[in-house]
């Protein structure tokens, strides 16, 4: 059997253009001109540079003692002050971008990635599977951040690394659970039933026409994971599960100075604790930006 | 009245219930404003109803929201006046406008689903109306009640301790139009009250529409897409296109003699009675809407119109006025009727039926049992039916019949009972796709209702069709792109469509990306799954013309399901009817559609409002469709049949039984005597009243 070619001429009912501007541009377009996108880009992209160049800008070296000039209040020599081992304040908040910010992508993409096969296999399948793996991810969700986080600490030692897994652990539920929402309304759609029909397999189902109907939530929610994810590194580092001294670091610098605040060296810790609002400030506007254009 | 040549001035006459003069509407959009409807104007006179006319986005929604101000935020009226009862609308204050709301004018929506509150019983959401009428609590309810019953809810004190989700759409259709009937309007606005009903439900609402305004007096604005309802509702018609008013007139005299071509084009798109595949090429409108805000400067149908000359392109034609209360914006409406096809009014040669009646697919037996929450509803029972190589099997019943579970069945989408059995030339099919070879994948295709959903928005039209072909016609490399260009001109598109995504296309054009695919691995039966009824009047029939020109070509057989029974007919060389999962009647589908047949069929056809037939003797249905839950017993048609003979009827199933050659009904009464009887009507009820169950 051929299909014979008819001349497009003779085709009345589709003689002129219909187009519409690419969905994908123009979103991209309504986030980027969003005032509440600018702002939070600016203050992340400060954190950025920081955190990339800090170690050169800041004026002076961040793990330099100085025994002489202890908790000195902020001056012209030390803008922020020194600390109670004489470090200059200043450097060390420049400095303690770095850390933060290559543990926070780190951990949100990976459960990212988890989430994300999890809840695609979980709404694709349903049924025993579905709830098997709910079951877990619901006994994951039951504990505590802290507690996963002594437990497995107490298996493989405090790092990055540790950091990293534990948030991994506690996000890739959550992360789950939406993604399986929206593909549960996807499957329903007829071209997954067009997809199964020309004989496609599970994987290729879920992978290639499911998964690209389903990033607009996947998308906001790893933004709102972002900001999240910033408070649980800042927690585990300041009860020390994290980075060890002399590293710079916002919240292990606070946990080190707080005690002082009542002796009236408010800006041991001021500075970093604004340092992290300001982070999770920015990071929470470029997340609404995002939400707002995609639910438009 | 003479044809003069300037436009028409709309005096208002405060008799009238609504007047609209010279209305433009814009909705600024991107911070630019956009004109939906241009210099639009019409009466509606106290007791009159007018019917508003006209495909999707030609504005007859906004039209309706702009005379009760109910604009979405970013539109307004920039120019003219609405009136209703010869009160200036657009003028009113807050006040003056709620006030006129809960007295003058009412208006009736689309889905009676999303009109009510699901969370509020219908009794005291009906009572509201009256509340805010100054009655008391008590007087509301008895009122309430009173209304309900006018509406023709036998048991209306049931009907209003129920939720909205627990009455069926018809009912909630009429508890909508008791409460907009409540303040006893002097207009009431109707946007397509009917479009979401099944034909059996639609003809009972129009009739009840119909006799209520007779009863109350009521000034009907009706809109609706389709030209058979307002043929049936109004007295006079005005056709709007791309926003502007472009014919008016006394319903009947506009559809049997329309003098604008865009109102010619849109009747000949229909399908008619006598309309046979076979031999008559369905008429489509070539080309798109222009854009809102493309305003041309001469004639807004211009491109798409097959008499345009050189004046209609510079010169904007006025509403002239044509004859007694008829008007039409085209300088030539003397010659509308001279409009030439768009296609060939013949189709090709058809070739002599191929196979012969051999059965390609089988179904025997096939039944579908669901689960839902414990109770068991019987989506097909003891199906059994034959598509013969090259033929189209049409499938009618109204929803809940079961024909979407047939087709889903039918494809291995979703798994029947066991001891049903689908065959493939013979041999028995593995009742889920992934459990059929790729060769059995490949023979069955379908064409889905809704091509949003079946197209991967994601996708790229390429890669919808290229996958296809790579995936069930095996093709690679340089051979995919010949064999693509090739499929896509099959089916009128071009090449410049294959980067789109489906959201930059227009409905008709994703309906045919989605029939390109079906077709790209030579299928040898293609499901058609009501392929045509989210598109418009011009549109449905490219595609219907189409899917006939590729039958010719492919020699495919069709199963094709409609609740439009003019389409079925047109397209169709069988017919089954289905009602609640069973196989009503089957046969050649002149002999289904024409005496004798089963009763069911008969009150099916008799639903469907026609342009041709206005006045013609209807026959009622009583009541809803029973819940497949919990079918009658007997006959499960013997709750709403009018032919009923008996006792019979209610404790025996009649067996399908072929009552002449090729043709099967299941009934009790012999076909001689349904020859006989079916001659005249049914012993004429007085409009039937509607139960809760």
């Amino acid at each position: 059997m051929s299909i014979d070619v008819i001349p497009v001429e003779s085709a009345g009912a589709v003689a002129a253009e219909r187009t519409g501007p690419s969905p994908r541009g123009e979103l991209l377009h309504d986030i980027v001109r969003s005032k509440t996108f600018i702002v939070g880009a600016v203050i992340v992209g400060f954190w950025i540079i920081c955190a990339i160049f800090g170690y050169a800008i800041a004026p002076h070296n961040p793990t330099a003692e100085n025994l002489e000039a202890i908790n000195k209040a902020p001056s012209s020599a030390h803008w922020f002050g020194t600390d109670q081992l004489g470090r200059d304040v200043f450097s060390r908040v420049i400095t303690g971008a770095r850390n933060i910010l290559i543990i926070v992508p780190l951990a949100v993409i990976l459960s990212t990635v988890l989430g994300t096969a999890l809840g695609l296999v979980m709404g694709y399948f349903r049924g025993l599977l579905d709830e098997s793996i709910a079951r877990v991810l619901e006994a994951f969700l039951a504990l505590p951040l802290i507690v996963i986080a002594l437990t497995a600490i107490a298996a493989i030692g405090a790092s990055n690394l540790v950091v990293i897994l534990v948030i991994a652990v506690v996000f890739t539920p959550l992360i789950a659970r939406t993604v399986r929402t929206s593909v549960l309304l996807e499957r329903e759609l007829d071209y997954v039933a067009a997809a199964r029909l020309r004989g496609e397999k599970s994987p290729y189902i879920m992978f290639v026409e499911i998964l690209p109907n389903v990033m607009a939530p996947i998308v906001v929610e790893f933004t709102v994971r972002i900001g999240y994810a910033v408070f649980a590194v800042a927690a585990l580092s300041f009860l020390g599960f994290g980075v060890q001294p002399p590293t710079p670091d916002w919240a292990a610098d606070i946990a080190a100075n707080y005690p002082l605040v009542a002796a009236g060296y408010w800006w041991e810790v001021l500075f970093a604790a604004l340092a992290l609002a300001s982070l999770v400030i920015g990071i929470n506007l470029i997340a609404d930006a995002v939400e707002g254009a995609i639910d438009q | 009245m003479s044809a003069a040549a300037e436009a028409p001035v709309v005096t208002p006459v405060s008799t009238d219930a609504l007047t609209v003069d010279h209305v433009d509407v814009s909705y600024t959009v991107r911070r630019r404003d956009q004109a939906v409807l241009r210099d639009v104007s019409f009466r509606v006179g106290r007791g009159e109803s007018f019917g508003l006319v006209g495909e999707s986005g030609c504005g007859k929604s906004t039209m309706a929201l702009a005379i009760v101000r109910y604009l979405a935020r970013n539109g307004r009226v920039s120019a003219g006046s609405i009136a209703i009862d010869g009160e200036d609308v657009l003028a009113m204050n807050e006040g003056a406008l709620r006030r006129l709301r809960a007295t003058k004018v009412s208006m009736v929506y689309q889905e009676p689903g999303r009109a009510l509150n699901p969370s509020i019983r219908v009794g005291p959401q009906v009572a509201e109306v009256f509340q805010i009428a100054g009655k008391s609590d008590q007087e509301s309810l008895e009122l309430s009640e009173e209304m309900l019953r006018t509406v023709r809810i036998s048991d209306p004190a049931v009907v209003m301790r129920r939720y909205p989700h627990q009455l069926s759409g018809g009912m909630l259709q009429r508890t909508v139009i008791a409460m907009a009937l409540a303040s006893e309007p002097s207009l009431l606005i109707l946007d397509e009250p009917t479009t979401a009903l099944d034909a059996t439900v639609e003809a009972e609402v129009l009739d009840l529409v119909k006799a209520l305004r007779q009863e109350l007096g009521t000034s009907l604005l009706f809109i609706s897409h389709n030209l058979g309802v307002i043929a049936r509702m109004c007295d006079r018609v005005g056709v709007l296109y791309a926003g502007e008013l472009v014919e008016e007139g006394p319903a009947l005299e506009v559809l049997h003699d329309a003098r604008h071509p865009y109102t010619v084009g849109l009747l000949r798109c229909i399908p008619r009675r006598d309309a046979d595949k076979r031999r008559h090429a369905l008429d489509t409108i070539p080309g798109f809407l222009p854009r809102p805000g493309d305003t041309p400067a001469g004639c807004i149908f211009a491109d798409r119109c097959g008499l345009v000359e050189e004046r209609c392109r510079t010169e904007a034609p006025p509403l002239y006025e044509i004859g007694p209360a008829r008007r039409s914006r085209c300088h030539f409406h003397g010659r509308a009727q001279t409009l030439p096809r768009a296609e060939p009014a013949q189709t090709e040669a058809a070739k002599p039926r191929p196979g012969d009646g051999k059965p390609l697919i089988s179904a025997r037996d096939v039944g579908k049992t669901f689960r839902l929450s414990g109770q068991e509803i019987h989506g097909l029972t003891g199906v059994s039916l034959d598509i013969l190589a090259g033929e189209t099997l049409g499938l009618v019943g109204e929803s809940g019949s079961g024909k979407t579970t047939l087709a889903r069945v039918l494809m291995g989408l979703t798994a029947p009972d066991a001891g049903s059995s689908v065959e493939l030339d013979g041999r028995a099919l593995a009742y889920l796709t992934k459990q059929r070879t790729a060769e059995d994948q490949k023979s069955l295709q379908i064409v889905f209702q809704n091509p949003d959903s079946a197209l991967n928005r994601r996708h790229s039209v390429r890669r919808l069709i290229g996958r296809s072909l790579s995936k069930l016609g095996h093709y690679t490399g340089a051979a995919l792109q010949t064999r693509l260009l090739a499929l896509v001109q099959s089916v009128r598109l071009t090449d410049r469509y294959l980067p789109m995504r489906p959201s930059q296309l227009s409905g008709g054009l994703k309906q045919r990306v989605a029939i390109a695919r079906a077709f790209a691995g030579d299928p040898r039966v293609v499901v058609c799954d009501e392929p045509t009824s989210a598109l418009d009047v011009s549109v449905q029939a490219a595609i219907l013309n189409l899917l006939n020109d590729l039958q010719t070509r492919e020699d495919v057989a069709y199963l094709f399901i409609s609740h439009d029974l003019g389409v079925v007919r047109y397209l169709s060389d069988r017919i089954a009817v289905l009602y609640l999962g069973r196989l009503m009647e089957l046969g050649p589908a002149n002999k289904v559609f024409s005496f004798p047949h089963h009763p069911y069929t008969e009150a099916l056809l008799s639903a469907v409002p026609t342009v041709d037939d206005v006045d013609s003797e209807r026959i009622r249905l009583d009541g809803e469709i029973p819940s497949a839950a919990n079918p009658p017993s007997g006959c499960v048609f013997h709750t709403r049949c009018p032919r009923k003979i008996g006792e019979i009827c209610e404790t025996t199933e009649p067996e399908l039984l072929e009552a002449e050659p090729g043709h099967a009904i299941r009934c009790h009464i012999p076909i001689e005597e349904l020859r006989r009887i079916q001659v005249s009507p049914p012993p004429a009820k007085s409009l039937p009243t509607a139960h809760a169950d």
